[in-house]
């Protein structure tokens, strides 16, 4: 079931393609994380979404009704912005109540001097009052209701613009990077607070961040947007263990996957340096340039033995509860970094000769368009075979 | 659930923009509808009837006219009237124009630099900026007053000369420049305080250390090319006003005595709305016109060479 | 740096700014002075700063009786109103629409903003004035005010900020459910108080100070703006009654230096906004 539905949303300016046929289904009160580079477009599609923008081609559809020619204002959808966009002449509780007003009250009720006069404006006036404060309370900002914008904290702003977007209680969310503005302490409560707030209130979420973290943390489903394609919409896990593409691959994860170039020999094999892979014949032919990519922390750096390729350790990184290890293989001259535990690490230096190895099941095969090959292992024993050095 | 949505979904081709974009095209037009058509029916229809007026013998209170080709602009050559106004109009701004830039760069400077009645004296410089200028030209009409004058018994005081400030051909000229830079310094002196302000502490200190040892090295390497922006804007609006002088001349002299201080606008008034030749005036005003475009283009084409400075 | 010590440098640059400050302020001085001299103090001792006879009453009763003082101010304030409501209420949705929509004219505007900021009311006086006579609109509020309506300055002034000003506001305000006029009056307009009074300053001090139009479209004492009262209270005195015309030149002045005393900050604030961005 989905109740959000995004179909070949296609978007330019002046000729550049920002946005090349994004389709997206979010189900009822799921939350979604749109994550990229910065330019990869995920702000440009939630701006379509809200209707701030509108796009060259495509359709938005709201269960089943269709919003692309609905203006902004009637799409009963709200969104926080990364600047937060509060009014920065009213207080927080007008700020909240700008929606309520702008929907419950008529244009002659609004009006100043007049409005006062027109029947019904007190008594909505008196729930709108009465919704703030509920939304207030919730949020844990009631006593910052009297405050303008200038005189509260990063972190108090945010909640208020929280406040505004769900105080209305929209059909669908959107969050333009509302954390990057806090410092990194605040950042990570505050993940906690907007999930909770999202289950609270059960409406589809579209997340737009360029923190992988942020998305990885938070969200039911992960959207990977590079260069104005979704390459992936997964669970978090499956986007990390299970990356559709080389791109997913390079972008999630930290430190960055280990990606080696190779080409598919003759006999359908892959070889990196003398690692030999098998790949069934059908998906690539012989001469095939691919990616091979191995995350960090299935690199095992060994001091001694026979197993593994050779290479040398150019830096060491301690992190406490980790050792990033920066190493290059002596026979094709390519960097690997490893992600160690301190036991692992302990009595390894800079410029000491060690041997790799991976783990193998482990491995992910790119095509060159950059679509995940599955290999087909060779051998149950030594999947990854090296000559020896 | 893992699947890879892509490009794969056909490409839906609906006509999303034109219902917003259109509307929002339409909410702007109408927004700025009423701006545009008082702009061409204020502005733009005139200046161009004032052009088409120029090649005519247009007089008010005669029926119809005829176009004499540029017969207004042959007349203005040669009218001598017209060239002593331009001349005297050029003679003021080039000395109201300098004088008030740099007496306000001055001031500028050493109020920033004192820190103890800055607001007395920017409010003491500036009041003239806010005074109703035909009304401060009669005051300096009585201070210049030759007989009575302050001035002239303050200079009879001190065995000087007592010249006949408004009253003599020979001087009238610089007694209504002096008014002019008078009223102007304060106006400049604000622009430049606020350019003053806005450079960094940072770079006179870095010059300090880079050593800059005078106060006229920091000037040169920190202050004047800081001030690049303002002082061109400075420059161009003080010119620009210069030019534009009209006030004084109107209140004080008349363009007089004997034609010693008749300025641009004040022979335009004359003959367009004195002698109502509205032809051979709007000649002039096209002449008017011509000088505040060359000026603006100057100011562009400097601004565009100092670029980095913004 | 802070506690400057007095030195000779220090005690130079003093003198000069003190000396230039009584030179400026000289002509406000003799003005409040010369308004309560008799006839007979200012043919004698025109440099004495107190009158010997004070005649301040007799003074200002002449200047308020040769010409309608009141209705002179009125003039003033009426036509300075008009224009600058006028011209406030038809520059801000232009320069909103110029700033954050996005419509094809827009380039076009800009283009004629840029052209009309190098027209001053010089340049279109003589038709207007055609026109305004062939319509029998001389000698009228209509006249003083209408070509004035149109402030390009001001649209330009507002452009620069509203363009400042964040896009997310707009975008939130229409999320919020405003209409584009809701946005101007609700979002726009009370943000925008700096740049409005900064062009109220700028506004005001023009139109008061005028002479050039006014001059040319009223012949009427009744639709007598200060600047050209004055200049009627001065060609009906003709002669040297310095001390009448000071006081009619201190009652004229007054109300703006007053206004630029109490707002000091404001009206400095104003020109270097109205300046630095024109």
């Amino acid at each position: 079931m989905t109740a959000l539905s995004l179909r070949g949303i296609e978007k330019s300016f002046s000729g550049n393609a920002i946005l090349k046929g994004v389709s997206l289904d979010a189900g009822p009160g799921e939350f979604i994380a749109l994550v990229g580079p910065s330019g990869c477009g995920k702000s440009t599609l939630l701006r379509i979404l809200a209707g701030l923008e509108s796009a060259d081609a495509g359709e938005i559809m709201l269960g089943d009704r269709d919003l692309s020619s609905v203006p902004a204002a009637d799409r009963n959808i709200a969104m926080v912005f990364q600047s937060y966009a509060l009014y920065p002449h009213l207080t927080a509780a007008q700020n909240i109540a700008v929606p309520l007003v702008m929907r419950r009250l008529t244009g002659a009720q609004r009006l100043p001097l007049v409005g006062p006069l027109m029947p019904g404006q007190r008594k909505a006036i008196t729930e709108i009052k009465r919704d703030v404060r509920e939304m207030a309370v919730s949020l844990k900002i009631d006593h910052l209701l009297d405050r303008k914008p200038g005189q509260m904290s990063g972190g108090q702003r945010q909640r208020v613009a929280l406040g505004r977007a769900m105080v209305r209680r929209p059909a669908v969310f959107l969050m333009d990077e509302p954390l990057s503005n806090l410092d990194a302490n605040l950042r990570v409560h505050a993940r906690g607070e907007i999930v909770e707030l999202h289950r609270r209130a059960g409406v589809p979420t579209l997340y737009v961040t360029h923190d992988q973290a942020e998305a990885l943390s938070m969200a039911d489903r992960v959207a990977v947007m590079i260069g104005g394609s979704l390459l992936q919409l997964a669970s978090p896990q499956v986007i990390y263990d299970d990356p559709a593409h080389v791109e997913v691959a390079r972008f999630i994860g930290q430190p960055r996957i280990n990606l080696f170039q190779s080409v598919v020999g003759a006999d359908g094999r892959i070889t990196l340096g003398d690692v030999s892979l098998g790949l069934s014949r059908e998906t690539v032919s012989a001469g095939a340039p691919v990616t091979i990519g191995i995350r960090p922390e299935f690199v095992r750096v060994h001091r001694s033995g026979q197993q593994g390729l050779p290479a040398r350790i150019e830096r060491l990184e301690f992190l406490g509860s980790e050792i990033i290890a920066y190493c290059r293989l002596d026979a094709i001259g390519e960097p690997v970094v490893a992600k160690l535990s301190p036991a692992e690490g302990a009595g390894l230096a800079a410029a000491m000769p060690v041997r790799l190895d991976f783990d193998a099941d482990r491995l992910f095969v790119f095509a060159e368009d950059g679509h995940r090959l599955r290999p087909e292992l060779m051998g149950a024993a030594a999947p990854l075979e090296t000559a020896h050095g | 659930m893992a699947e890879a949505i892509a490009t794969a979904t056909p490409i839906v081709r609906k006509p999303v923009r034109s219902a917003a974009e259109r509307q929002e095209a339409r909410a702007a037009l109408a927004l700025s509808l009423p701006a545009m058509v008082l702009l061409f029916v204020f502005i733009l229809l005139p200046v161009a009837l004032v052009i088409i007026f120029g090649f005519t013998d247009y007089e008010l209170g005669y029926a119809g006219f005829r176009f004499v080709g540029f017969d207004n602009y042959a007349d203005l050559f040669t009218d001598r009237t017209f060239r002593r106004s331009l001349w005297n109009t050029t003679v003021y701004t080039a000395i109201v124009a300098p004088v008030s830039i740099f007496m306000a760069l001055g001031l500028a400077m050493l109020i920033e630099s004192e820190n103890i009645g800055r607001s007395f004296f920017r409010t003491a410089y500036f009041l003239p900026v806010a005074s109703l200028l035909v009304a401060m030209a009669t005051v300096w009409q009585y201070l210049f007053h030759p007989t009575i004058g302050p001035i002239n018994a303050l200079l009879a005081l001190g065995g000087l000369p007592r010249p006949n400030w408004l009253g003599a051909s020979t001087s009238v000229l610089y007694s209504l420049s002096i008014i002019g830079i008078w009223q102007s310094v304060g106006f400049n002196l604000v622009l430049f305080l606020a350019g003053l302000t806005a450079i960094p502490r940072e770079l006179y200190q870095a010059a300090h250390v880079d050593g800059a040892r005078s106060a006229f090295d920091r000037f040169r390497l920190v202050t004047w090319p800081m001030l690049g922006p303002t002082t061109l804007f400075v420059t161009t609006i003080s010119i620009i006003n210069a030019v534009k002088v009209f006030e004084t001349v109107k209140t004080l002299t008349e363009g007089g005595p004997n034609k010693a201080s008749e300025v641009l606008l004040f022979t335009i008034y004359q003959e367009g709305f004195v002698y109502l030749k509205v032809g051979y005036a709007s000649a002039m005003t096209v002449v008017f016109l011509i000088i505040l475009v060359v000026l603006m283009f100057l100011q562009y084409r400097i601004q565009d060479k100092q670029v980095h400075y913004s | 740096m802070n506690a400057q010590a007095f030195t000779f440098g220090r005690a130079v640059r003093l003198s000069i700014l003190i000396f230039g400050a009584v030179i400026f302020l000289a002509p406000y001085i003799f003005m409040i002075s010369t308004a309560g001299k008799a006839q007979s103090d200012i043919f004698s001792s025109s440099l004495s700063l107190v009158p010997q006879h004070w005649s301040y009453v007799a003074n200002f009763t002449k200047a308020l009786t040769r010409v309608s003082m009141t209705t002179l101010l009125w003039n003033g304030v009426v036509v300075c109103v008009l224009i600058f409501v006028f011209q406030v209420i038809i520059a801000i949705p232009c320069a909103y629409a110029m700033a954050k929509l996005k419509f094809r004219a827009a380039r076009l505007m800009m283009v004629l903003v840029m052209l009309g900021l190098l027209v001053p009311i010089h340049a279109t006086a003589l038709p207007l004035y055609v026109a305004f006579d062939r319509m029998s609109v001389l000698n009228s509020y209509f006249a003083l005010v209408a070509p004035f309506t149109i402030s390009v300055f001001g649209i330009f002034l507002f452009l620069q900020f509203f363009r400042a000003m964040p896009d997310d506001l707009i975008h939130a305000a229409r999320l919020d459910g405003m209409s584009e006029t809701g946005i101007i009056a609700r979002v726009i307009v009370p943000n925008a108080w700096p740049a409005i009074t900064a062009f109220a300053i700028f506004s005001v001090v023009a139109h008061w100070n005028d002479l050039y139009w006014p001059l040319i479209v009223v012949s009427n004492q009744a639709y007598a703006t200060p600047p050209l009262g004055l200049l009627y209270f001065r060609a009906a005195e003709a002669g040297d009654d310095y001390g009448a015309l000071m006081a009619a030149t201190l009652i004229i002045t007054t109300p703006l230096v007053a206004a630029f005393l109490l707002a000091q900050k404001r009206f400095v604030e104003g020109i270097t906004m109205t300046g630095l961005k024109g």
